[in-house]
């Protein structure tokens, strides 16, 4: 009970933004825009993030903004920059276009792992949380970049748990575990988790929120994979505030051993 | 004229930047459009002319995670 009542006030909040649900999802991949907004209804994922590309008339696309339902927030990401002012670039015009101050930064120049600049990411966080944006940088898991990005304005960290789109998990566990305990910014799991259980266990260990897209949107049902991570996240949000109890080497035993069998 | 359009030299009549994004077959509400490296917004598209040698970047929210 004591749990239930926890998770009822438990919201997550990114700059002052307030989240029940810790759950981010995204709307790469997809076979068909209109699985979107159903996979948001089933997950219950309340941030949502999309990509600002060169529009090609002939290829008929639609804004992906239109598959969003309006309850649900928008984190337009800096995919394709290769440096922190491409993306100040990005984040100023998805602002301008009505994206609302939410902005993920994703500076990437290694195209074979996709893992993040560190550096341009700090660069980036720095200018674009002076504008007053809200800025989740996507990064590599490091100690002293996630409490300088902290001093730079960040909203939060959101370290790799194994390469974009890899369904690894949380190859990065080990350090993520060190930025958790150490980070005065929510720690948002991001990249690589490709099962319920690894966002689970992510949640477990004490990561405040997830953000899956890869594993949901390329599953045969993104709809019922939406809800398994959903639940996934919450259940592992519910056993990090009961404070489950540690490893054991050796048995103990749950039943009373001593009775009456052999006087 | 020509504008370097989304990265492609491309022949236009189009005055200004609205008649730009039509003229080339582009859907009007789903677009964010730059102009020389700086946003143009939408109630403004009208009024912008255009000039040989411009760099029109005409963008859209898209699938990302």
């Amino acid at each position: 009970m004591t749990e239930t009542m926890n998770a009822a006030d438990d919201a997550l909040l990114l700059g002052g933004v307030r989240f029940t649900n810790r759950l981010l999802t995204g709307t790469g991949k997809f076979a068909s825009r209109d699985l979107i907004a159903p996979m948001l209804a089933a997950s219950g994922s309340e941030l949502i993030t999309v990509a600002l590309r060169r529009v090609d008339p002939k290829a008929g696309e639609q804004d992906i903004l239109r598959y969003i339902p309006p309850s649900v927030r928008v984190l337009p990401n800096t995919s394709g920059a290769r440096t922190a002012e491409e993306a100040v670039r990005i984040a100023r015009l998805a602002r301008a276009a009505g994206c609302g101050d939410f902005i993920k930064i994703e500076v990437i120049t290694d195209n074979k792992y996709l893992l993040p600049d560190n550096a341009e990411t700090l660069r980036a966080t720095e200018i674009l949380a002076k504008e007053g944006f809200i800025v989740l940088p996507y990064m590599f898991p490091d100690l002293t970049v996630s409490r300088q990005l902290h001093d730079a304005g960040a909203a939060a960290v959101m370290p790799l748990g194994s390469p974009i789109g890899s369904n690894r998990g949380l190859e990065m566990k080990a350090m993520i575990r060190r930025m958790i305990e150490s980070s005065r910014l929510p720690v948002i799991v991001d990249a690589g988790i490709g099962k319920p259980s690894q966002a689970a266990e992510a949640m477990e260990i004490g990561a405040d929120a997830v953000l899956v897209n890869t594993a949901i949107a390329t599953s045969a049902d993104p709809v019922m994979a939406g809800k398994a991570f959903g639940l996934a996240v919450q259940a592992g949000r519910l056993a990090r505030l009961a404070q489950l109890a540690g490893e054991k080497e050796y048995a103990e035993a749950s039943s009373p051993l001593t009775g009456f069998l052999r006087g | 004229m020509h504008i370097t359009l989304n990265g492609q030299v491309t022949a236009s009549a189009a005055p200004n930047l609205l008649d730009l994004i039509i003229e080339q077959g582009f859907t009007p509400d789903a677009i964010v459009a730059e102009v020389n490296f700086e946003l143009i917004k939408r109630d403004r598209w009208q009024q912008h002319l255009l000039q040989d040698g411009d760099t029109v970047e005409l963008l859209s929210f898209v699938g990302g995670g």
